[in-house]
């Protein structure tokens, strides 16, 4: 055990750097709280003053408010989903003997690398463009109408090419746990004549918990602040069909250049972040401490 | 999330502290237009010649006009020259966000302008952008296809004209669509061509009230109307095709008709850039009964210096005197070939006999089309703003956004027109009474 002193040490030794993390947090966000509750538009400087409650009263009765917050959840939700069975899939896959894995592995750790802009640019040009798109190739080649993406299904357009990001990031966790599982376990269970589904639900499932729990975790935090896919994609549109809380909010403070509203709605997304963050933690909590 | 509230907070925190360039070397905002490209490539000589160093941050349009705003209403001055357009220039000098360009040498000529072009970046008789070009609409067609199917192009064409010469010569089997239209939602995209055919059916979007009038018949109409050509005649995916897109498609041979920026006529005749340079022909923008006046939007892409630039002013002023100048007009024209030199600014252009040889086809109508528009009385009825196409009120950035948005979301069918401007309607009042200009 570390004496007294020790301690007092290390604690003196943290401090520069807790507070610079704090003075990082507190001083924007008490900033965007104070402007929250003025008058503030970049283009009408006439206005000002102090606004009481009505930047959030503007924001919350925004016709697109509910739908940004349904969309950001159905985003998480969704590209949560995909990365995490499929990224137990492909662990599993990843993790069999086979010829040149590692260069497999390596093509598939390969989308974590490529900046979100690009990606975005890449499956909204080269993938999903109704003319001159791979998928309406493929689509014209089995003689169907090709599909418009963007168009007519943005949201789950933007869930596809996040979780295209995403996937890799959870199959790596994946697959380091399933590296870390006992293969005399394994094999033990295979002589009692469990067959491959049996030995998954009942041995590798449960060593999986806690790297399901991590990826939920670390995806989550990412995922509620999605920004640059939409933007480059589909603007949040058409309508508000893919507009999420922080594209919502870009929108309010740099297309409306309504500081106000936009920083009652930054606060309001901190709050959401905050409840999700809680549930999450719970979570993981439960799984981490097991 | 929490990143981007901090980053924003960061921005807001040290939008002043930001520097601009060091002495000498200039800042450029511009957008990814052909003529700005020209322009960048061309700006050696300016540098040689000058010694000042030209730094250029080239934008996407919609990019571009929100950056601008951002870094001009915070002052941060990351910017000594920028592009903008005859609505901004308006706005932003009334706020005194601009400097005055009034005082180029004499060589430079204020009265060689057109005085359309020159009055739409004026306040009070002073100039504070400097006509990079000038622009309305025009309809562009291919000869080839008209005479395939038969018809011909009338002098004065009407909407339903079009509507119906768009159903005539579509042949999707292959690849040609009979009309190509903005479906990009932005402000200065989509938003401004359908405000230009409603002006044409006599619609406006306020009444002397203020009051918005996004529901009434001539919106409805126009967005009929729109709708119907499009999915009878557009692009796959038009609702994400702004003015880039549409010029590539068009150039390419992909469609029958396009109405937009007159600018681009010179692009269409020249081989280098399109496919069917031989065969482009040019109509005025389409009229109705209703609005036997009808014009297209009056604009231009300027040059303009924020008020918070105050080290770099001379060296920008420098430039833009030069990138503005017959001298520069000439020069497009000896070093990119003729049909490209700026159009709609300069007089003295079109009397060169050097342009007028290449440009004839489209000379006269561009002129026309631009002369033709009346900011002041945009439509029939009467109206408190004026701008054709675009508003000269702060809010119509944020409304031209959000409307563009719900008339791209019924374009891809994902509402109904009349959805669409309902909410639009809603959005609009909501956003006129928080600016304060009605109580409920």
């Amino acid at each position: 055990m570390a004496g007294y002193q020790m301690k007092r040490t290390a604690r003196i030794a943290l401090a520069p750097s807790v507070l610079l993390l704090i003075v990082g947090m507190i001083v924007p966000l008490a900033t965007t709280l104070w402007l929250s509750f003025r008058f503030y538009n970049f283009m009408n400087p006439t206005l000002g003053g102090f606004a009481g409650l009505s930047n959030y009263e503007f924001f919350l009765t925004d016709p697109a408010f509910l739908q940004a917050i349904i969309n950001t959840l159905l985003l998480v939700g969704g590209v949560l989903a995909i990365t995490v069975i499929g990224g137990i899939l492909l662990g599993l896959l990843f993790d069999q003997p086979m010829w040149g894995r590692g260069i497999a592995r390596l093509l598939m750790i390969a989308p974590f690398f490529v900046m979100p802009t690009v990606s975005a640019l890449v499956w909204k040009n080269m993938l999903m463009h109704p003319g001159y798109g791979i998928f309406a190739w493929i689509a014209m080649k089995l003689g169907l109408p090709p599909v418009e993406w963007l168009s007519n299904y943005p949201l789950l357009s933007i869930i596809l090419i996040v979780a295209w990001q995403w996937l890799p990031f959870a199959t790596l966790i994946f697959l380091t746990a399933l590296q870390s599982l006992d293969h005399e376990q394994q094999e033990a269970a295979r002589m009692d004549g469990a067959g491959p589904f049996d030995r998954f639900i009942y041995i590798i499932l449960p060593h999986l918990g806690r790297a399901i729990t991590v990826v939920i975790l670390i995806e989550t935090i990412f995922i509620l602040a999605i920004f640059a896919e939409i933007f480059v994609t589909t603007s949040g549109g058409p309508g508000y069909a893919s507009t999420n809380l922080p594209y919502l909010i870009y929108v309010q403070a740099l297309m409306q250049f309504d500081v106000g509203a936009a920083s009652a709605g930054a606060i309001i997304a901190v709050v959401l972040a905050n409840i999700v963050a809680i549930f999450a933690i719970r979570l993981a909590g439960r799984n981490l401490t097991a | 999330m929490r990143k981007s509230i901090i980053a924003f907070g960061a921005a807001l925190a040290l939008g002043g502290a930001v520097s601009s360039a060091s002495a000498e070397e200039i800042v450029i905002a511009t957008v990814n237009n052909g003529d700005m490209i020209i322009m960048q490539k061309l700006s050696k000589e300016f540098e040689d010649q000058t010694g000042i160093k030209l730094r250029w941050v080239v934008l996407e349009e919609n990019t571009l006009r929100e950056r601008l705003a951002a870094d001009i209403a915070t002052k941060a001055g990351q910017y000594d020259v920028i592009s903008v357009n005859s609505y901004q220039t308006q706005l932003w000098a009334k706020m005194g966000w601009l400097t005055k360009l009034d005082d180029f040498s004499a060589s430079y000529d204020y009265d060689d302008f057109i005085p359309a072009t020159r009055q739409s970046l004026s306040v009070d008789g002073v100039m504070y952008g400097a006509p990079f070009y000038g622009e309305s609409l025009i309809t562009f067609y291919r000869k080839d296809l008209f005479e395939k199917a038969g018809i011909t192009m009338p002098e004065k064409p009407t909407l339903d004209d079009l509507a119906g010469f768009a159903e005539k010569i579509t042949d999707r089997e292959n690849g040609i669509n009979g009309i190509c239209l903005r479906g990009k939602p932005g402000w200065g995209e989509n938003t401004p061509l359908i405000t230009t055919f409603v002006s044409a059916l006599g619609g406006e979007w306020f009444d002397m009230e203020w009051k918005p009038r996004l529901t009434s018949e001539p919106w409805r109409q126009a967005m009929d109307w729109y709708l119907d050509v499009m999915k009878k005649a557009g692009p796959v995916g038009a609702a994400t095709n702004g003015y880039n897109e549409n010029r590539v498609l068009f150039s390419s041979g992909k469609c029958g008709m396009w109405i937009d920026a007159t600018v681009t006529a010179g692009y269409l005749l020249d081989p280098k850039e399109s496919q069917v340079s031989d065969t482009t022909g040019f109509a005025p923008f389409p009229v109705t009964d209703k609005n036997p006046q009808a014009a297209g939007w009056s604009g231009a892409w300027a040059l303009a210096i924020p008020a918070s630039v105050t080290d770099n002013a001379a060296a920008a002023k420098k430039f833009i005197e030069w990138a503005t100048s017959k001298e520069y007009a000439r020069l497009v024209g000896e070093r990119e070939g003729w049909l490209l030199a700026p159009s709609g600014t300069r007089k003295s252009t079109y009397a060169l006999p050097e342009y007028q040889n290449v440009a004839e086809p489209f000379a006269d109508k561009v002129l026309a089309a631009i002369s033709a528009v009346n900011p002041t009385k945009p439509t029939v009825n009467e109206v408190p703003y004026t701008g054709a196409g675009f508003i000269d009120i702060a809010e119509f950035q944020a409304l031209g956004t959000t409307i563009g948005q719900n008339i791209a979301a019924a374009l891809s069918g994902s509402k109904t027109a009349d959805e669409a401007l309902q909410e639009s309607q809603a959005y609009a009042e909501r956003t006129m009474e928080r600016a304060g200009y009605y109580k409920k």
